[in-house]
């Protein structure tokens, strides 16, 4: 039978008008949980489907195989092949897209009211029965080995991979979930399907819809979209430590602009201190061209076009990273001015008027984002992947609030340790040479 | 699956959003307002595009247009360096702004009924900035910095910007728009004031409002804050250098160890879309999905991706959206151990035996489908029907053009198709570029 089980409602009020969206929570007959928000103005839905796990569930010596297998999703199905499943996706003007992550495995939908029972019942076989043909394993395989190639060559996926190998070693985040060419060109049809029934599986899915149609049409159509994918997969890999100290490694590449990633370790998404830490990101480096790292790198010194960076709270792994990008000639004085920047924040923290002003931001750009059927349907399966309920979108503004100038000055001075910041440079950086 | 080549992304004309929920107004300065109503969201996002854009600098300071774009965000006669942006992070919005060959725009989203405030400020830095010899000198190093990041730093950017200074020999759509580096260099506050002074006005722009609005109400805000200020009385007539006949075709390569990825590209000058004529611009959109728009089921896709293993990437491309000459591309890049001529004989060949064939009407009406469809998935963006508007009417197109292209589409021919493709062709009028990684891959 079919459950509705909370019509969750909440409003915005930040501003005159007045935002309205309600949250559906469905579960299908068979089990199947999702998230719906019934929004007719325009006629077409919106789905966002999560397989959590992903490439960290690669099997040993089977790097890239999850990646490669969610390329291959979109290659022929059922009785289709891969040009017989694209002629008929187009002639529904539907789309569909199928992307492998570190720890998440993402499908997103988007399609007509007009044909949503033929654009499902396509998806359908995408996912739980997709052919796997040998030919076109071997296209997407070459298209993927072009893409390895390219990023042998490109200065910010090599500065990635050093520091993620640097960081977790043998663990899956130490290596590209692409794989290298010694094991993509070494699968086969076997080990996507080994691939797929361990990364589409029941226990690990979280589903979200939003647009021109309802939480009851939504519950009885999951079970035919997903029912048939395993119950459970293999098991989760173990959370890892954050594994990189402080220094720098440069690596040496004949570009003009050199480019660094740096970081060190960070802190869990339901740590208590994570609103804290998150305004104190946003002051230091997220906020776009307001954060001080723009204004002391970019804005006083001209030393970049942008600089960046992110608290990333992966499943098994905290860190909190930063990029930034500038000549040979100026990068050793950009990454000095960041670390004096770090040491700022974590020694003095915020003052109490740029509490204010984040906090004002904060608040008032979270409404904003929920304007469009794909984006509400973003934000809610991210939620459920991270196991936040429906009532947080109200809440979440409250949390943001509640974070005092105290708690922040103390975060920081715990989550920055500007000596523990390790920058990969990829360049011919003037003045910098790699620590021990 | 796509990995590869992401920045040679379809750029088909865009199809617009239907005409019941856009509202023109033009202020007694010249200056005209498009309001876009979607009330999903207490969300408005507000636009000022100038109808200026890099193809309308003066010869020698190549990049002004980007520069200057970087300097409105400077002090004026009220604001402080950096108040702009910072006023509107305080109230939970977000900025930012774009140039292009043929329009410089700003834009903010914001809670609907902060409106007012981001009119008084757009307003006020038309006419008022007051930037420093400072601001250029540091800012002249960030829009460096920018062209290192863009273009420096990638072979495949500095390829494109090789292969379109041949496509046009004297039209301004050859120079990039963030400027030959050895230009930038030189730019000073002169440059940018003067271009500032001449083109920053009323007359010469274009306001789009879209979100959750009301059109009254931003037209007594838009005459209230646009309204008085005065017209540009010396604005130039928009007229760029054209291209001459263009009467030999040019082949180059491009060699950069960077590159991992040998590919070909093959540019042709076209047609864009010119108000109440959009019909050869409608009919290359169809061009470009037929012979290249998917893998799967693409004429070039099919024979070089299914038929036969010659490549693993093909595409072809249309861009319409143009005040002058539009472009219309092919890329090919070859399987392992297929060369550059062999991909480029089997591309000219695949060309060649479609314009001998019938099309499949059973391929006409899938793209039939997916515009239409297309219309329908627009309006979940309006910053995306915005900027739609913003782009047309500042490259010389009215609203009735925007309004009539889903139809235009609806209504291309297969005949419409074989004859623009005929005069779309021309070798003469093409650039051929190889890309690689060493002289001996260019083979």
């Amino acid at each position: 039978m079919l459950r509705i089980v909370i019509a969750f409602c909440l409003s915005f009020t930040a501003s005159a008008a007045l935002a309205e969206i309600e949250i559906k929570q469905v579960t299908s007959p068979g089990g199947i949980n999702a998230w719906v928000v019934e929004e007719p103005a325009i006629p077409f839905v919106a789905l966002e489907i999560r397989f959590r796990g992903s490439a960290s569930l690669d099997l040993p010596g089977k790097r890239g195989a999850t990646n490669l297998m969610t390329g291959l999703l979109e290659e022929g199905a059922g009785d289709m092949t891969a040009q017989e499943f694209q002629t008929a996706r187009e002639g529904l003007a539907a789309s569909f897209s199928f992307r492998a992550f570190d720890d998440t495995l993402s499908i997103s939908a988007r399609f007509l009211t007009e044909n949503k029972a033929e654009a499902l019942d396509l998806l359908r076989q995408a996912l739980v029965d997709p052919n796997f043909d040998q030919d076109a394993l071997d296209r997407v395989r070459a298209q993927v080995l072009s893409g390895l190639a390219s990023d042998e060559k490109d200065p910010n996926t090599i500065a990635g991979n050093v520091f993620n190998a640097a960081a977790f070693g043998d663990h899956p985040y130490g290596s590209s979930s692409d794989g290298t060419v010694e094991s993509v060109t070494a699968l086969t049809q076997e080990d996507m399907f080994d691939a797929h029934r361990n990364a589409l599986t029941r226990d690990r899915l979280y589903v979200s819809v939003v647009g021109d149609t309802t939480a009851e049409a939504v519950g009885e159509m999951l079970d035919d979209l997903l029912g048939a994918l395993p119950a459970e997969g293999p098991a989760a890999p173990e959370d890892v430590d954050f594994g990189l100290a402080g220094g720098v490694t440069v690596i040496d590449y004949d570009t003009p602009q050199a480019v660094a990633l740096f970081g060190h370790k960070g802190l869990k998404r339901d740590d208590d201190d994570f609103f804290a830490a998150f305004i104190i990101n946003h002051v230091l480096g997220a906020g776009g061209f307001e954060s001080r790292l723009m204004t002391e790198v970019r804005e006083k010194r001209g030393l970049t076009y942008g600089i960046s960076t992110f608290l990333v709270p992966k499943f098994h792994a905290e860190m909190m990273l930063g990029s930034v990008a500038s000549s040979n000639a100026t990068i050793a004085e950009a990454i000095a001015v960041t670390r004096a920047e770090w040491a700022r924040m974590a020694d003095d923290g915020l003052s109490a008027e740029e509490l204010a002003v984040a906090k004002t931001f904060l608040t008032g750009e979270y409404p904003l984002r929920f304007d469009g059927n794909a984006e509400i349907a973003k934000i809610m399966v991210g939620m459920q992947m991270v196991g936040l309920p429906p009532e947080y979108v109200v809440n979440r503004n409250h949390y943001v609030e509640a974070v005092t100038l105290e708690e922040i000055n103390r975060v920081a001075s715990e989550l920055l340790q500007p000596d523990d910041l390790h920058f990969v440079v990829v360049g011919k950086p003037e003045g910098l040479t790699s620590t021990q | 699956m796509k990995r590869l080549f992401t920045s040679f992304a379809l750029m088909i004309a865009a199809s617009v959003a239907t005409a019941e929920d856009v509202t023109t107004y033009m202020l007694d300065n010249g200056m005209e307002v498009v309001v876009i109503e979607d009330a999903r969201a207490p969300v408005v996002v507000h636009m000022l595009w100038y109808k200026v854009g890099s193809a309308d600098e003066p010869v020698g300071a190549s990049g002004v247009a980007h520069f200057l774009e970087h300097l409105l965000f400077k002090a004026t006669d009220v604001l402080e360096s950096g108040e702009f942006s910072a006023t509107v992070a305080a109230n939970g919005g977000s900025d930012n702004a774009f140039t292009s060959y043929d329009y410089t725009a700003y834009f903010q989203r914001i809670a609907s009924d902060r409106l007012e405030l981001m009119m008084q400020m757009e307003s006020n830095r038309m006419n008022n900035l007051r930037i420093t010899a400072a601001d250029v000198e540091t800012e002249r190093q960030v829009v460096l910095e920018e062209r290192n990041q863009r273009t420096e730093n990638s072979a495949g950017a500095l390829a494109r910007e090789q292969f379109r200074a041949a496509q046009f020999q004297n039209h301004r759509y050859g120079v990039p728009i963030i400027g030959w580096k050895h230009e930038m260099e030189q730019l000073d506050l002169t440059d940018a004031l003067d271009f500032y002074d001449l083109y920053y006005s009323p007359n010469n722009a274009v306001l789009v409002v879209a979100g959750d609005v009301k059109p009254d109400e931003v037209l007594a805000l838009a005459e209230k804050y646009y309204g008085v200020i005065p017209a540009e009385a010396n604005l130039p007539v928009r007229e760029r250098p054209q291209e001459p006949p263009q009467r030999a075709e040019r082949r180059i390569t491009y060699v950069d160890q960077r590159v991992s990825q040998p590919y070909l590209v093959r540019s042709y000058l076209a047609p864009e879309r010119d108000p109440g004529a959009q019909t050869e611009a409608a009919a290359l959109v169809f061009l470009a999905d037929l012979l290249g728009g998917s893998s799967f089921t693409s004429a070039l896709g099919q024979a070089l991706q299914f038929d036969t293993q010659t490549a693993i990437f093909t595409s072809a491309s249309y861009d319409g959206s143009n005040l002058d000459s539009g472009t219309f591309s092919l890329v090919v890049a070859p399987s392992e151990g297929i060369s550059l001529s062999v991909a480029e004989a089997a591309m000219d060949e695949t060309v060649a035996a479609f314009m001998d064939a019938p099309i499949d009407p059973e391929r006409m009406e899938s793209i039939r489908t997916q515009l239409r469809a297309s219309e329908i998935y627009a309006k979940d963006n309006v910053q995306g029907l915005a900027r739609r508007y913003g782009a047309a009417l500042t490259q010389s197109l009215t609203i009735a053009d925007v309004q009539a292209w889903p139809d235009i589409l609806q209504a291309v021919t297969e005949d419409d198709i074989k004859a623009v493709a005929a005069k779309v062709f021309n070798r003469d009028q093409s650039v051929t570029g190889w890309v690689v990684a060493s002289q001996e891959e260019a083979r």
